[in-house]
């Protein structure tokens, strides 16, 4: 499928994502006390990535994505997810 | 912490075995196919041979000189004559087959290629992917090397592969035989194996296609002597047998040069043999099977699925000190305890080790022996063994009592009978929650049921009508602290479910509170004492009322005895008939529940108040009070229920649902109007005057039609039959009061049962054009089509008992479907959830200290803490800090009629909203 112009995180169901900068990103893991490893991941590839490529520039493996949802219990809540290398198929 | 602990395990890896490997740890070679020897000694060399390790007791190991229990087993080993595959490794075989060349066995892909597979490789590690991503990655090296046509080192085309399954390799059609196939793997450098996901170190990759066959140990295999003193041999020595036997078959051929043909036949079989002793059952190839036509259970069956290795031994292993019988129900109970047998006592034991403070207790207790009689008709413990310090067990016998007692000394092990206060874990399958299984303290009584108080059905979903309970006992005293802090029933009575209680009164017990509270009925001192005489309350009964010189004392009053000083609350009942403007305290049905300073001003005590999921007073005396405090209330209602439905009677029939002749009559007519609207709506249908709905044909414009008016007869039919069930009906009060039954249940045994349904429709199978052949082809009336104008109680005709049992029977599948598939549903959820674990920072995390979530639940509220799920109740802070002020403002804001939200309103609405569903318990029926 041809790569459409539409941005997903205008979508209602998409939430909200931010590239961290190095800074932000080192400042919350020591805050987290864990290493980059021990987050969740998000494929480099994923739909939102690419829109936040169009916006950033090309974003390497091993950055930190924040990402802000609704929540049902708090409110909203911050997640932070790790680049890694997408994988086909 | 590792106390004891002389080795350890650091770290371990699976790898494939290579042909030299399974060769050095063999004990022996197996050469013969046969096992014993016409004296029934275990021939040398052959499956049997005593090598392998013993299995018969007396003997001694050839291999490392123990016997039965110490020696582990020896692997032996067979030397196939021609190579054959592995079928568990097929398809990593097909995988290198394709991604490498038929040539020069080069991975097919230019150095830069490789080298930049193996970094992506190596930056997964770093960013903490797992064994999943390498995986992935390595299936994708594999796939991008296995387009190349030619090969980038020798530049040789390549030819396609193919896997004919199950283990049959083709090259363009043509057969390649496992031993080509060994030799293409053999070339395969092992710098070419990173990328594709192998280390060389551990794995190489013709080790996949089998030179020799490890044997397993004879105690992996043991045979069985059956009584006639006939040998009965193990699936897997039978599989093995036919392994060797073909093998020899194959060398022999081979070695006198017997045609190609045969050779090649010969070493299929010997793949098939050797597939099945992996897996016996591999699509694609029959099943080996025993002389009596019972598939072998080899490898893999073993393993495999519930009843496999790990499964039913390794995650879950048959356990002692656990008993087993049929449950019943004993309301004198406290909710922390459970009745257990005598029979089940003398077997269970608890160890008690001896010191200098408790040998006499102890000694004493030897000296009653493993079976002691009955003292003054009260239960004695006694002893079934003690442990000596050097680990040697003796049995107490009336013989032996005497003499050990006097042996015993500090530092032995008394395993002593079960006895009162003991603590045992209770458990009922199946176990889908943590409240499926509860510690409770041992009440030791005569009978032969386990027995516990009625508020704990719920969180078991017990019942009574032959369900079975399971009772483990805690073997130390660190077990025993443990259950008692975090397991123990009282601290259970809060469900993480919905942050509700789960534990309290059901049936019987909403009944008899009701019958106490309800419109304040006054009781003699007879009745009085008769109520209360098991009940524990902390202060002293209020004065008497003087009704005709005898003293009486209000149904308010006892119950306000066991609630807590301080209470103050304020709601509507169950059987509030939710008016449209709530008259509160001027309620003629008694249904506003008002507590102020734990007196029980006006209302009525019911599921409301006190009922499992949905009591009021139970969730706020947990809550405020404490998991004490709520105990004592649950066993305090428990026995003024018991008592005040006693002193009052209760009881119920089938005249219950009596209704007059003139509301029958009603009825009747108020279903042929129905019905004459139904024909009617027919009638225009096929006259095509029926309006169509939007969004809808023209047939199911009819049927949602017709469906709307039989459903309104049905509720018509329910209103009038309920206007002459009123209150002082006991099928009534159970109704309303949420102890058991609805209204719709009685209304369908008095006034009229209604439309049958499958799938949501009105019946429409069985026939041609009709259900039954009493109708005409195509009619669409409300008879025809399954509606049934009679009421249980009336009884039903033949067709409709027929389309009534048609409605049923899709309720009873739909039961056993939904219990499968729900329980498989949970089965994953659980070993997707299983080894997440809440850390001290608030985060939750898995076994590989990855983050799963970075506040637990995203708001770190416990859900057994929460109110209804949500973090803390303004309304009940407000009531509480506000007291009588909040019914003030709200009197205030009601009259003022200004946008202000009102207190005590919203409050009331709260209440509705959390209003929750409770789980139908099924009605009669079998276990």
């Amino acid at each position: 499928m041809a790569e459409s112009d539409f941005n997903v995180l205008t979508h209602t169901l998409v939430p909200e994502h931010h590239l961290m900068s190095e800074e932000e990103a080192q400042q919350k893991l020591s805050e987290l006390k864990i290493t980059k490893d021990q987050l969740p991941k998000i494929r480099k590839g994923d739909a939102c990535i690419k829109v936040l490529e169009r916006i950033h520039g090309p974003i390497s493996e091993g950055r930190i994505i924040r990402i802000v949802r609704k929540s049902a219990t708090a409110g909203s809540f911050e997640v932070y997810r790790l680049v890694v290398k997408d994988v086909k198929g | 912490m590792m106390r004891g602990v002389s080795k350890r395990i650091g770290s371990i890896r699976f790898a494939a075995l290579s042909p030299e490997e399974i060769r050095r740890m063999s004990a022996t070679k197996i050469i013969t196919a046969d096992t014993y020897d016409d004296d029934g000694f275990p021939i040398d060399m052959g499956l049997m041979d005593p090598h392998l390790g013993v299995i018969e007791p007396g003997l001694r190991c050839k291999t490392c000189g123990n016997k039965v229990d110490e020696c582990p087993g020896h692997f032996g080993h067979i030397d196939l004559a021609m190579p054959v595959i592995h079928v568990g490794l097929v398809k990593e075989i097909k995988k290198l087959l394709q991604s490498t060349c038929r040539s020069c066995g080069r991975l097919l892909m230019t150095k830069e290629e490789a080298a930049e597979a193996s970094k992506e490789m190596d930056a997964v590690d770093d960013l903490g992917g797992d064994y999943i991503d390498y995986r992935l990655m390595a299936k994708e090296t594999a796939k991008g090397a296995s387009k190349k046509e030619f090969c980038p080192h020798c530049g040789e085309p390549q030819e396609k592969i193919t896997l004919d399954k199950p283990t049959t390799f083709r090259e363009n059609g043509h057969k390649l035989t496992p031993k080509e196939v060994r030799e293409r793997l053999e070339r395969i450098p092992d710098e070419d194996l990173p990328p594709l996901g192998i280390n060389p170190e551990t794995c190489r990759p013709e080790w996949m296609v089998l030179t020799a066959l490890a044997v397993p140990p004879v105690t992996v295999r043991p045979s069985i002597t059956l009584e006639s003193g006939d040998r009965s041999e193990d699936d897997l020595t039978h599989k093995l047998v036919d392994v060797l036997r073909i093998n020899q078959r194959l060398r022999e051929n081979r070695d006198a040069g017997a045609p190609q043909l045969i050779v090649e036949d010969l070493w299929e079989l010997l793949q098939y043999h050797v597939t099945t002793y992996f897996d016996n059952q591999t699509s694609g190839i029959p099943p080996a099977r025993h002389r009596s036509g019972r598939p072998l259970k080899t490898l893999v069956q073993r393993l495999k699925g519930k009843e496999g290795r790990f499964r039913s031994n390794l995650s879950g292993k048959r356990v002692n000190f656990s008993a087993r019988t049929v449950i019943s129900p004993d309301p004198m109970l406290s909710i922390n305890e459970v009745g257990v047998p005598y029979e089940a006592a003398r077997e269970l034991t608890v160890p008690v080790h001896v010191t200098v403070s408790n040998i006499e207790a102890l000694r004493q207790m030897i000296l009653n022996g493993n079976e002691p009689e009955l003292r003054d008709g009260k239960y004695v413990p006694g002893v079934n063994y003690i442990i000596r310090p050097d680990g040697r067990r003796v049995k107490i016998t009336d013989r032996n009592a005497e003499l050990v007692a006097e042996g015993l000394e500090p530092g032995y092990i008394v395993e002593r009978h079960l006895m009162d206060k003991d603590v045992v874990l209770f458990n009922r399958q199946p176990s889908l929650h943590r409240m499926s299984m509860m510690a409770h303290t041992v009440r030791v009584m005569p009978g032969k049921t386990f027995r516990f108080n009625l508020c704990v059905c719920p969180p078991y979903n017990a019942d009574f009508d032959g369900d079975e309970m399971n009772l483990h006992v805690l073997q130390s005293d660190e077990a025993r602290a443990e259950a008692m802090i975090l397991m123990r029933v009282q601290e259970h009575i809060m469900s993480p479910r919905f942050g509700g209680p789960i534990i309290g009164a059901i049936h019987d017990h909403i009944t008899g509170t009701y019958m106490l509270t309800h419109q304040n009925p006054l009781f003699s001192k007879q009745e009085v004492l008769s109520i209360l005489t098991n009940v524990h309350y902390g202060k002293p009964l209020p004065e008497p009322h003087l009704i005709d010189g005898k003293e009486c004392w209000g149904g308010h009053e006892l119950f306000s005895l066991i609630l807590p000083d301080d209470l103050r609350m304020t709601f509507r009942a169950s059987i509030c008939q939710n008016c449209p403007t709530c008259k509160k305290e001027e309620c003629e049905i008694d249904a506003f529940v008002k507590i102020r300073n734990g007196v029980l001003l006006q209302g009525t005590i019911d599921e409301k108040a006190i009922g499992s999921f949905k009591g009021r007073i139970l969730d706020k005396i947990t809550r405020d009070y404490g998991p004490d405090a709520s105990r004592e209330f649950l066993d305090n209602v428990t026995k003024i229920a018991i008592g005040a439905i006693m002193v009052k009677g209760f009881t119920t029939g089938i005249d219950d649902e009596d209704i007059p002749a003139e509301a029958t009559a009603q009825i009747t007519d108020a279903l042929n109007v129905a019905i004459r609207k139904v024909s009617d709506l027919v009638e225009a249908y096929h006259e095509g005057i029926l309006e169509q709905m939007p969004g809808r044909t023209l047939d199911e414009t009819l049927e949602v039609e017709v469906m709307k008016v039989l459903g309104r007869a049905r509720d018509e039919a329910g209103q009038i039959a309920g206007r002459h069930l009123g209150m002082h009906n006991s099928a009534v009060i159970m109704a309303r009061s949420g102890a058991r039954g609805s209204m719709l249940n009685l209304s369908q045994m008095a006034g009229c049962i209604g439309q049958q349904a499958v799938r949501g429709e009105r019946l429409s199978r069985g026939y041609w054009n009709r259900t039954l052949p009493h109708f005409k082809k195509g009619d669409l009336g409300a008879e025809a089509k399954g509606f049934v104008k009679n009421s249980y109680k009336s009884g039903l005709t033949p067709t409709e008992f027929f389309f009534h049992s048609m409605g049923g029977r899709e309720g009873l599948v739909d039961t056993a479907v939904r219990t499968s598939r729900s329980g498989y549903m949970q089965r994953r959820l659980i070993s997707a959830l299983e080894d997440l674990k809440l850390k001290q920072d608030g985060t939750v995390r898995n076994t590989a200290d990855m983050i799963v979530q970075l506040h637990y639940g995203e708001d770190g509220i416990d859900p057994t803490r929460s109110v209804h799920g949500d973090a803390v109740d303004v309304d009940d802070i407000l009531s509480e800090v506000l007291g009588d002020e909040a019914d003030l403002l709200a009197k205030i804001g009601e009259t003022k009629q200004i946008g202000y939200a009102t207190v005590e309103k919203d409050l009331m609405e709260t209440i509705e909203e959390e209003e929750l569903e409770e789980p139908e318990y099924d009605m009669g029926g079998d276990d």
